[in-house]
Formats: structure tokens, C-alpha cells, sequence
């Protein structure tokens, strides 16, 4: 299998706090990967590197072969790289439908086209019978859904989760999950997820990355990392102390 | 467009098109004025109501671009269809800049629509310091005769600009309608809604943020052609003080922003209200100076506490369009 992305030694510091040092991992195509870590870990800094929100300060960031860091947003979405943000942002005012249209428009420029394309989408998250409901009237974890088929909707390569469980119950979790393992397995999409709902993690990712104060400390599948005596002394090992 | 709101827009259309054989001379220069507020708030709105960024300053487009035919025609005698494009050109350039300023360097909000104030205010000082204006004494086009139709110099009896301006309103509403529908009005409102997820979904923000500034200053420098050829005066004082900017806004808004028939059911409302009550008062004897003004007023915050959205979502809900 190829290598999707490459994270090469990023660091990035905001008025000296050192948010990430040094972090570097790669992500094989059709593969899905989590980066966890306790709060203030680093973690949303290597995303929005990633989605090109802000640059590294050093290291690069290679995509498909290419660098992209430095890239705006807009630039690393045509890439190939789609996005949901952690505290979900609808198009307020447009139909559940045209939100997901105005994804589909990056690579179909025809409208129809795109609206056919993004009500294929919808039926696959299950928003199908939500199509013409103003996007502000759905409950949390259909705007959820919303912005999963928004990002879908661009056709990446690499789909990009921020806290995509949070604030979901159990069974609106597994219920997500199995429709990241369809998209995996059926279209090849590669994920990267960034979670703390420990439930998602195991359930979903293959390889998971371990952030604390700003440096990856351990890498391996859920299993090697839950039994890494770093990690749970870092991470795991606080939340069971509580 | 559903049958019902497509037979009452021909009924419109139809009743519009035969104004003029039955309307005397001032109802269609009343006409004239909803139609040119319908138009000009019909360019403001692809700014503000479709992409979401407000100008506190469009008089600034009305009026450089009334000076610039106007000018050409008050010295050279070139008639205002060679002039337009002219006075386009020079439009688009400056709400580039503008638009250039604010997106390079990240001014939104309040602060865009108050760069967008400080444009024509200091258009405004700077016209007053023009000669080749005539500054603040004004420039006067000449009237030609009344009851011929001179098309090559756009003079002509009230009923050729009420036409010219019928024709401008439909088409400014057909452009809009489709742009609404295309890609662009979909980029445009995904910005207006929230400008982090349309980057996010591969929307280049500051392109299609411009695209909405010069395509606004470019319809609205018609709008300012026809002003010049219409009233034949101009003064900086009254062409770019900032209370012809709201003029323009106070339709779409009282209308709805954002609808395709807000700002000419806002424009329609307000003139033929706005006039009603002044004429009204001075049939009782009682002329009272800004009474108009007051009303605006008015109703402008009877339908930001009622209709938030406007008359026009709520209307046309009731006549099931």
C-alpha cells in the first residue's frame, strides 16, 4: 500500500507555547487512522495544519507526493483532502440538501449533476428524508451526518474527522462507525480520526497515533496502544484514576 | 417557479408593460422611481443578500458612474450607451479595490461596511473639488426637446425612461434569478452562511467574495447612468451622501434579504406608501417636512421586530408561490 500522507517533523508554536513538536506519522492509502491524546495534547493543531487552517512553523506535510503545507484551506480541500469541524458548522439557512450541493460543486460544476451526486450521498448517511428541511432545524447528530456528506460530497482521497463522535450517544456512535467501515470498505476513502470517544477509536481504527504535550509518544494498533505503559500513564491511566 | 408564480409575474409584467397608456405624468415618474430603487437594490442585494458582505456605500457607484457618462456627454456630446461602458469599467475598478482591501487583509463585518462608507464619502470631498464637475455648483445635462425620442443620446418623453428602466428592473431579475441557481449563488450564500466551512469545501472565499463586489458595483453603475440621463443634475453633495446609499438598501431589506422579489416588493412598498402619505397630508393642508422619512423609519422597525426576514418570505408563503 502507498503512503497517503506523510507528516514530516512538524512543529508549530503560538506566542511560544509549543503546541506540536517535532510530530511526524504517515497514513497508508485505504487505511483508518486515529491520533488520540488528552486535552491540550497538540492534537486540533495537526489537523488544522493538515486542513491548512494555519502553517507549520517547520516540517512538511506531503500529500499524494506533493507538499501541502502552506496551502489554504480551499487549496487542500481540491487536493483531495475533506474536512468536518469539531463544533459543526451548517449552512444555517440553505436546505440539508443544498449544503451537501455546495460540496458536490467542487468537482461536478454542473448544478443538476451535483444535486443528483449529492442526494446519493445523503441516502447513504441516512439525511435521505431530510433533503428539504432547512439545515437548522436538525438535531446534533444529524448535523453530524451533515457534516460528514458536506465533506463527502468533494470526493476525497483523505476524510478528515474532528470529533465526530462527541456528544453522540452509544448507539448514534456505532451507528457512525459503521458507516465510516462502509465508505472504507467499499470506496477505498482513507480516514483520519480525531477522537477522544475511546468506543470509536477501537472499534474503527487500525492505526492509531498517541500525542502528548505536542510529540508522538507511541504508534500500533488499538491494542499495542492500550497496553503501551507510556500511554497509559499519559493518557489512559488518568481517566482511570477518575 | 411553480405555474401559479409564473401567471402572476406575466399578469405583472403585463399590467406594467401598459402603464403608460393609461398613467399620467407623474404617477410614471412614480413608476420610474420604484423601478429604479427595484434595480438598484436588486445589485446591492447580490452583495449583501446573496454573499452575505454589506455596503453602507453603494451611492458611491450611482454617483461615479452618473459623473462619468454624464461628464462625456456635458463635454464631448457622446451619447450614454458608449458612455456606460465606460462608466462600468471605472465602477468595477473601484469595488475591486475596495473588495481588494477588505478580503486581502481580512476586514468583514462592520468594519467592510464602514471602508465601504469611507469610499463614497471621500468621493464624495474629492468631487467637490473637480472642475471638470463643475464641484459642488453641479453639472447639468441639456434637456432636449420632450416629445421626441432621441435613443442615440437617451432623450426622450417620461414614458422612454420608464420602459428603459421596466426593461433594466426584468432583466436585473432575470440575472439574479439565474444566478441564484447557478454555482455561483450557491458558493455566494455557503460564504454568507458561514465562511470557514465554504473554505473548507474547496471555495476559494476571496474569489467569489470578488466576483460578488464587481458583478454589485457593475449593476449598479447602470443605475447610475440612468440617473444622470434621467434627472439631468447632479451634485456630489446629493448623488454620494450616504442617505442615497440607504435609499437603495431600505427595499431589499423591508422586501427581504437575500429573496429575488424583495427588493421590488420593498421598493414598490416604500415609494407608493411614502408618497401616498405625503400626498395624503397635504390634501388635509398639512405639509410636514421628512414626514417621509419618519414613516420610513417606521416601518423599517415594525418589520425588523415582526418580519425579520422580510414582507416577502411571509407573502409569499400566504399566496402559495
Amino acid at each position: 500500500m502507498n503512503e497517503l500522507l506523510d507528516v514530516r517533523a512538524v512543529s508549530k508554536s503560538f506566542r511560544g507555547l509549543k503546541a506540536v513538536q517535532n510530530a511526524s506519522f504517515t497514513i497508508r492509502e485505504g487505511s483508518i487512522n486515529a491520533l488520540i491524546g488528552p486535552n491540550g495534547a497538540g492534537k486540533t493543531t495537526v489537523f488544522n495544519m493538515v486542513a491548512g487552517v494555519f502553517p507549520p512553523d517547520s516540517g512538511s506535510i506531503v500529500f499524494q507526493g506533493k507538499p501541502i503545507h502552506g496551502l489554504r484551506p480551499d487549496q487542500v480541500c481540491a487536493a483531495g483532502i475533506g474536512r468536518t469541524f469539531q463544533l459543526v458548522k451548517p449552512f444555517a439557512g440553505l436546505s440539508v440538501l443544498d449544503n451537501v450541493v455546495v460540496g458536490a460543486l467542487l468537482r461536478s460544476k454542473d448544478v443538476s449533476a451535483a444535486k443528483s451526486y449529492a442526494a446519493e450521498i445523503m441516502e447513504r448517511l441516512g439525511l435521505g428524508e431530510k433533503r428539504d428541511l432547512p439545515a437548522s432545524s436538525l438535531t446534533l447528530p444529524d448535523r453530524k451526518r451533515l457534516e460528514v456528506a458536506r465533506a463527502l460530497a468533494t470526493r476525497p482521497k483523505l476524510l478528515l474527522l474532528d470529533e465526530v463522535m462527541a456528544g453522540l450517544r452509544p448507539t448514534e456512535c456505532d451507528q457512525m462507525v459503521e458507516v465510516f467501515r462502509g465508505l472504507n470498505r467499499s470506496d477505498g476513502l482513507t480516514i483520519l480520526l480525531i477522537e477522544h470517544v475511546m468506543r470509536a477509536v477501537m472499534a474503527l481504527a487500525q492505526h492509531v497515533g498517541v500525542l502528548h504535550h505536542g510529540e508522538v509518544i507511541a504508534r500500533g494498533t488499538p491494542e499495542e496502544i492500550v497496553r503501551d505503559p507510556a500511554v497509559l500513564e499519559c493518557y489512559l491511566g488518568e481517566e482511570t484514576e477518575v | 417557479m411553480s405555474r401559479r408564480a409564473a401567471a402572476l409575474l406575466a399578469i405583472l409584467g403585463v399590467l406594467l408593460a401598459a402603464l403608460p397608456a393609461f398613467a399620467g405624468n407623474y404617477l410614471l415618474s412614480v413608476a420610474t422611481l420604484i423601478l429604479y430603487l427595484a434595480f438598484a437594490g436588486q445589485a446591492w442585494n447580490v452583495m449583501m443578500g446573496f454573499a452575505g458582505q454589506l455596503s453602507l456605500g453603494h451611492s458611491l457607484y450611482v454617483g461615479v458612474a452618473a459623473y462619468v457618462a454624464g461628464g462625456l456627454f456635458f463635454h464631448l456630446g457622446i451619447g450614454p450607451w458608449a458612455g456606460l461602458w465606460l462608466a462600468m469599467l471605472v465602477c468595477v475598478a473601484m469595488g475591486a479595490a475596495i473588495g481588494f482591501l477588505a478580503f486581502r487583509f481580512g476586514i468583514s463585518g462592520v468594519y467592510f461596511a464602514l471602508l465601504t462608507i469611507a469610499f463614497a464619502e471621500f468621493t464624495r470631498i474629492g468631487f467637490d473639488h473637480l472642475g471638470w464637475t463643475g464641484g459642488p455648483g453641479g453639472m447639468f445635462l441639456k434637456v432636449a426637446q420632450r416629445d421626441q425620442i432621441d435613443l442615440l443620446h437617451f432623450r426622450g418623453p417620461p414614458a422612454m425612461y420608464y420602459y428603459a428602466m421596466l426593461v433594466l428592473a426584468a432583466g436585473a431579475l432575470a440575472l439574479c434569478a439565474w444566478l441564484l441557481r447557478s454555482r455561483a449563488g450557491y458558493y455566494w450564500q455557503a460564504i454568507r452562511e458561514n465562511e470557514e466551512a465554504a473554505q473548507a469545501l474547496g471555495i476559494n472565499t476571496f474569489r467569489w467574495k470578488m466576483a460578488a463586489v464587481m458583478i454589485s458595483s457593475a449593476m449598479t453603475s447602470v443605475a447610475g447612468v440612468f440617473f444622470a440621463f434621467y434627472y439631468n443634475n447632479l451634485f456630489p453633495e446629493q448623488i454620494f451622501q450616504i442617505s442615497r446609499s440607504i435609499e437603495i438598501i431600505l427595499g431589499p431589506i423591508i422586501g427581504g434579504v437575500g429573496t429575488l422579489f424583495g427588493p421590488v416588493l420593498g421598493a414598490a412598498l416604500l415609494t407608493l406608501l411614502g408618497d401616498g402619505i405625503t400626498e395624503l397630508l397635504a390634501a388635509f393642508g398639512w405639509e410636514i417636512p421628512g414626514i417621509k422619512q419618519v414613516f420610513y423609519g417606521v416601518v423599517l422597525l415594525a418589520v425588523i421586530m415582526f418580519l425579520p426576514n422580510g414582507i416577502w418570505p411571509t407573502l409569499a408563503k400566504k399566496l402559495k408561490l
